[in-house]
């Protein structure tokens, strides 16, 4: 059981760690951190498997409503378990990167934010409250604008900017759901919500706030004009867990309350609405990411795209209990290679970035050439963001589909398909950029910069391993999921 | 002896999967290594199947079964279907491989050709093995991703945009049977292809949506068997490199597509169901569409390739064509041009790459009197092109023969008058060139050389096109006996049709 609190306090122990140690000291602590976290999230998941039940712990022997409760069900761990894989590959790879500039300085805080948003996102995800989900939220709000202002240019700090007003916003407008709820049933537990809450127009409202609010922080269009400019000006490490870890972790908030707390609001004409918003991010994210002409910024607008999948689940799950349990499954599934695929483009785009001095896809030709393995990875993470098999998200976008076609859904059916050749179109132009050769002198690629291009392709390999692997986290998902067993 | 039968059909695609991944990993400089995997992995795939051809001829089952999620299962199974498949690709790989280490020597990035070959090569044993519908998408899609790299390989804008209208026809396929397959599993659960097809318990109930399901598989299929008219990409994909044009465009990719419209028809809807759902008339209406405007285009090329494509386009679809003619006689005939057209085809793809290596030859414009520079690759290239024709002995004549008299048999004549014509076409647009190889006189400079006795190129590009041009030989001279592919596809008929 004490595996659980260390998944919290090892990040935050390295939190501390790392701001007063330096040189070889400070990689010891990192490669301890990482491990540390990662290793307890493992027995974690190990546990929850074993006692095939979620596992419930009152930190401090305090109960509910007072104290601080966690909750380790398999979604959970399933999020913490790819939280790892990611935070390690992203890691191994901000060690090279910040290695390359100075030893101290802004950069050095990379670290100690990191790993506070790391303790964070673990301990949102054990959260069985609504209003601790609102504060490691705004913890990981935070430390994500803290991040992205890192380099002091003057984009970077608009951008950063921009990012904590929209932030703010959608954190108070989660707050106003909160409290609304609290004053209409006295509680805050997820759990006892999910008995207290009856449909009707303050429940609907709470509902709407909260939701808009998460919808903000993750970008959903018509709120999706904040995050191009912040996660494509981040540094790249940054970039990578901006639009993997982070904008999941409000998406996750979004399904955990929309099936539990809010279960009985599916069927109200809001999952409609939230369903349409979904589509046309899925249309004008990946229309827009066909005409960036920077790469980071093609992998941002790409991210506008596919959390519009995510948002699907909530129209698809309003017809029947069968297309709900289908759906489900599919967009956590969703989600979690997103993550994974996503952190690895913008990890292999941060390559070339830092290698080539530019990431405008015009000036690409002969790169191919000199990086081979960044663009093997970025086109390794395109296959999933395609969704085109052996790739987790290919499993996914089956899920998705198998619910959409069972219920007659087509216009779900076919934005999931236009979304995936809209995605082969952007990821395929930024690749054939890369293998023009005419007219390029091409210089071999020199080894210092494997240190970024592996951990790329290191994590651009997850979704492909997701894809073949899948039965492990599906059977971690049964465990307390919303929607009854895999079928 | 149980988990080695479960294991040979995994490790038909895993031998080149690895093989493909080593590759990878090794620098461009270390061509005596990668020649030396590339070769290995394909002696020992051949190897497997032949291994493979024993036990499935003596009645032995093998299947691979992981389970990926919920009732998704990916299966590889071995049977006389699959097999014809595999030993065409197998043995023709070894073929292309040796001819194309020699063909690109010395040309830049070959570690990522080779790395993309082998996967090729896994993705086509992959859909030859697959048992059931979501592994076959597997395989066709990672065979859409990894010719990608091999047509845009050159890396000149002519290549990208080829590559681009390859992607778009392709990956639009893919979605297109992405949809069809999702359709099914909703309908019918997990299907898997079965002798005779599995779908008849669904046949009274949902007739109508079969149907449209049927109408989406074949235009999904259909991009990559290149049936009018979403046949656009593969004169445009030309540009690859001979080998690629060679092994992919006239053998793995349109053979692909060819043996998905097999397994739909026999294994997946089964013959019985085409017929009560009348869904094979269409079908070969379209191929026989196909047969003649494709033969039609060819005649108007003056590059080579390009003649030789449309010329693909339109034999491809000899298969589709005995698929919808339904009797045992056209469905032999359909199943075993997939072997002998892939045969004839290679053979002419790598004489044009040879004409093209060594002399720059690469319109027909220009083809006068290569007859006399280069005697074998030219002799390989006039029988071949007889093959295509239909004259006997050549394997060609088999299969035509075997269509016309499954159309007599099915009560279909006007399949004959199609045969005709393209026969007539084919031989307009092949003879021409065989003339003007043998019968006219080289250009000037070329003139003073005379006859000489052998190709001025490298064995290693020569022996190859010797060697498939043998095999077209032998498929027609031999189709009596039983080594040879008719053979095998009167075995699969006799199976299909429970006879």
């Amino acid at each position: 059981m004490s595996w659980i609190v260390f998944t919290v306090l090892s990040p935050l122990f390295g939190a501390v760690a790392s701001v007063v140690t330096g040189g070889r000291l400070r990689d010891a602590v990192i490669a301890l951190t990482a491990g540390g976290t990662a290793l307890s999230c493992v027995m974690t998941a190990a546990a929850v498997h074993a006692a095939g039940a979620p596992l419930r712990l009152s930190v401090g022997g305090w109960g509910a409503p007072l104290g601080i409760r966690l909750h380790a069900d398999g979604l959970a761990v399933v999020l913490m378990g790819a939280t790892v894989v990611i935070g390690a590959f992203v890691t191994a790879y901000a060690r090279s990167y910040f290695g390359f500039r100075a030893e101290s300085g802004r950069e050095a805080l990379f670290w100690p934010i990191w790993f506070i948003m790391w303790g964070a996102l673990n301990a949102l995800y054990l959260s069985g409250d609504i209003f601790n989900l609102y504060v490691t939220l705004e913890l990981i709000n935070l430390s994500a604008v803290a991040l992205v202002a890192l380099p002091r240019t003057e984009a970077v700090l608009r951008a950063a900017i921009r990012y904590l007003f929209v932030a703010f916003l959608g954190s108070l407008s989660y707050l106003f759901g909160v409290a609304l709820l609290y004053a209409e049933t006295g509680a805050l537990d997820i759990a006892m919500l999910a008995r207290a809450v009856e449909p009707g127009l303050s429940a609907s409202a709470s509902f709407a706030l909260m939701l808009a609010g998460l919808m903000i922080k993750c970008a959903l269009f018509p709120m999706h004009f904040w995050l191009p400019p912040a996660h494509a000006n981040a540094p790249s490490p940054v970039s990578a867990l901006l639009s993997s870890v982070v904008v999941t972790a409000s998406a996750y908030i979004a399904l955990r309350l929309g099936f539990t707390v809010f279960s009985p609001l599916l069927a109200s004409p809001l999952a409609p609405v939230i369903g349409t918003l979904g589509a046309a991010a899925v249309i004008w994210g990946s229309l827009s990411a066909l005409l960036q002409p920077r790469m980071k910024m093609v992998v941002a607008y790409s991210t506008i795209a596919q959390v519009g999948y995510i948002f699907l689940l909530f129209p698809l799950a309003a017809a029947s209990p069968a297309a709900a349990t289908l759906a489900w499954y599919g967009a956590i599934y969703f989600a979690v290679c997103h993550a994974c695929a996503k952190a690895a483009a913008f990890l292999a785009a941060g390559a070339v970035l830092d290698v080539a001095g530019h990431d405008e896809v015009r000036r690409f030709p002969g790169l191919a050439r000199r990086f081979p393995v960044a663009f093997f990875a970025f086109g390794l993470a395109g296959v999933n963001l395609v969704g085109l098999p052996p790739s987790g998200g290919f499993l996914a976008k089956w899920l998705l589909l198998q619910s959409a076609i069972g219920q007659g859904a087509w216009v779900v059916a076919a934005v999931l398909i236009a979304g995936s050749l809209l995605a082969a179109g952007y990821i395929i132009r930024v690749l054939e950029r890369a293998i023009v050769e005419e007219g390029i002198v091409t210089r071999p690629a020199d080894r210092r910069h494997r240190g970024l291009t592996w951990p790329a392709l290191g994590l651009a390999m997850a979704p492909i391993v997701l894809g073949f692997a899948a039965h492990l986290p599906m059977a971690l998902l049964e465990i307390g999921s919303p929607v009854g067993a895999f079928p | 002896m149980i988990t080695w039968n479960a294991w040979l059909p995994m490790l038909v695609p895993a031998v080149s999967l690895l093989a493909g991944a080593w590759i990878f990993c090794l620098r461009e400089d270390q061509r005596g290594l990668r020649g030396v995997v590339n070769i290995t992995s394909a002696l020992l795939k051949i190897m497997l199947v032949i291994l493979m051809l024993w036990g499935v001829y003596q009645h032995q089952f093998y299947e691979f079964r992981l389970h990926l999620f919920g009732r998704v299962d990916l299966v590889l199974h071995a049977d006389p279907v699959s097999l014809l498949f595999v030993s065409l690709s197998a043995i023709l790989w070894l073929v292309t491989t040796i001819y194309a280490i020699a063909y690109l020597e010395g040309s830049p990035n070959r570690t990522r050709f080779f790395g993309f070959f082998s996967l090729c090569v896994s993705a086509t044993t992959g859909i030859a093995l697959a048992g059931n519908l979501l592994t076959f998408l597997l395989f066709y899609e990672l065979l859409t991703l990894s010719t990608y790299p091999l047509v845009v390989h050159r890396g000149t804008e002519k290549a990208l945009r080829a590559g681009r209208v390859y992607l778009a026809y392709t990956v639009g396929g893919g979605a297109v049977l992405l949809l069809a397959i999702s359709w099914l599993y909703s309908l019918a659960g997990p299907v898997q292809f079965l002798e005779r097809g599995s779908l008849a318990p669904l046949a009274a109930s949902h007739p109508g949506e079969l149907r449209v399901i049927f109408g989406l598989l074949v235009a999904g299929l259909g991009v990559k068997a290149a049936l009018a008219p979403l046949h656009g990409w593969l004169p445009v994909a030309m540009v690859a490199p001979a080998p690629v044009s060679a092994l992919l465009h006239a053998v793995a990719v349109v053979k692909a597509g060819a043996f998905g419209l097999v397994r739909v028809v026999y294994d997946l809807y089964g013959i019985e169901l085409c017929r009560d759902l009348q869904v094979l008339v269409p079908l070969s209406l379209v191929a026989a569409f196909t047969i003649v405007y494709g033969s039609a285009r060819a005649l108007f090329q003056d590059d080579l390739k390009r003649r030789l494509a449309y010329s693909t386009v339109s034999q491809v679809s000899y298969i589709a064509l005995g698929i919808a003619t339904l009797g045992p006689l056209a469905t032999t005939g359909g199943i075993v041009h997939l072997v002998h057209q892939g045969l004839m085809k290679i053979t002419l793809f790598l004489c044009a790459g040879n004409f093209a290596e060594s002399l720059h030859i690469h319109r027909i414009s220009e083809m006068n009197g290569v007859g006399r520079r280069m005697p074998w690759s030219t002799a390989a290239f006039s029988l071949a092109a007889f093959g295509m024709i239909g004259v006997p002995p050549m394997a060609g004549f088999v299969s035509k023969w075997y269509i016309g008299l499954g159309a007599l048999e099915a009560g279909s004549p006007w399949v004959i008058l199609v045969l005709l014509a393209s026969s007539a076409l084919n031989a307009a647009y092949f003879l021409p060139i065989v003339y003007r190889a043998w019968f006219l006189p080289p250009p000037k400079a070329a003139a003073t050389a005379g006859w000489s006795a052998g190709d001025s190129i490298h064995p290693a590009l020569l022996w190859p096109v010797l060697a498939t041009c043998f095999l077209a030989l032998l498929a027609g001279l031999l189709a009596g006996s039983s080594y040879s592919p008719l053979f095998w596809a009167r075995l699969i008929t006799a199976r299909e049709y429970g006879l």
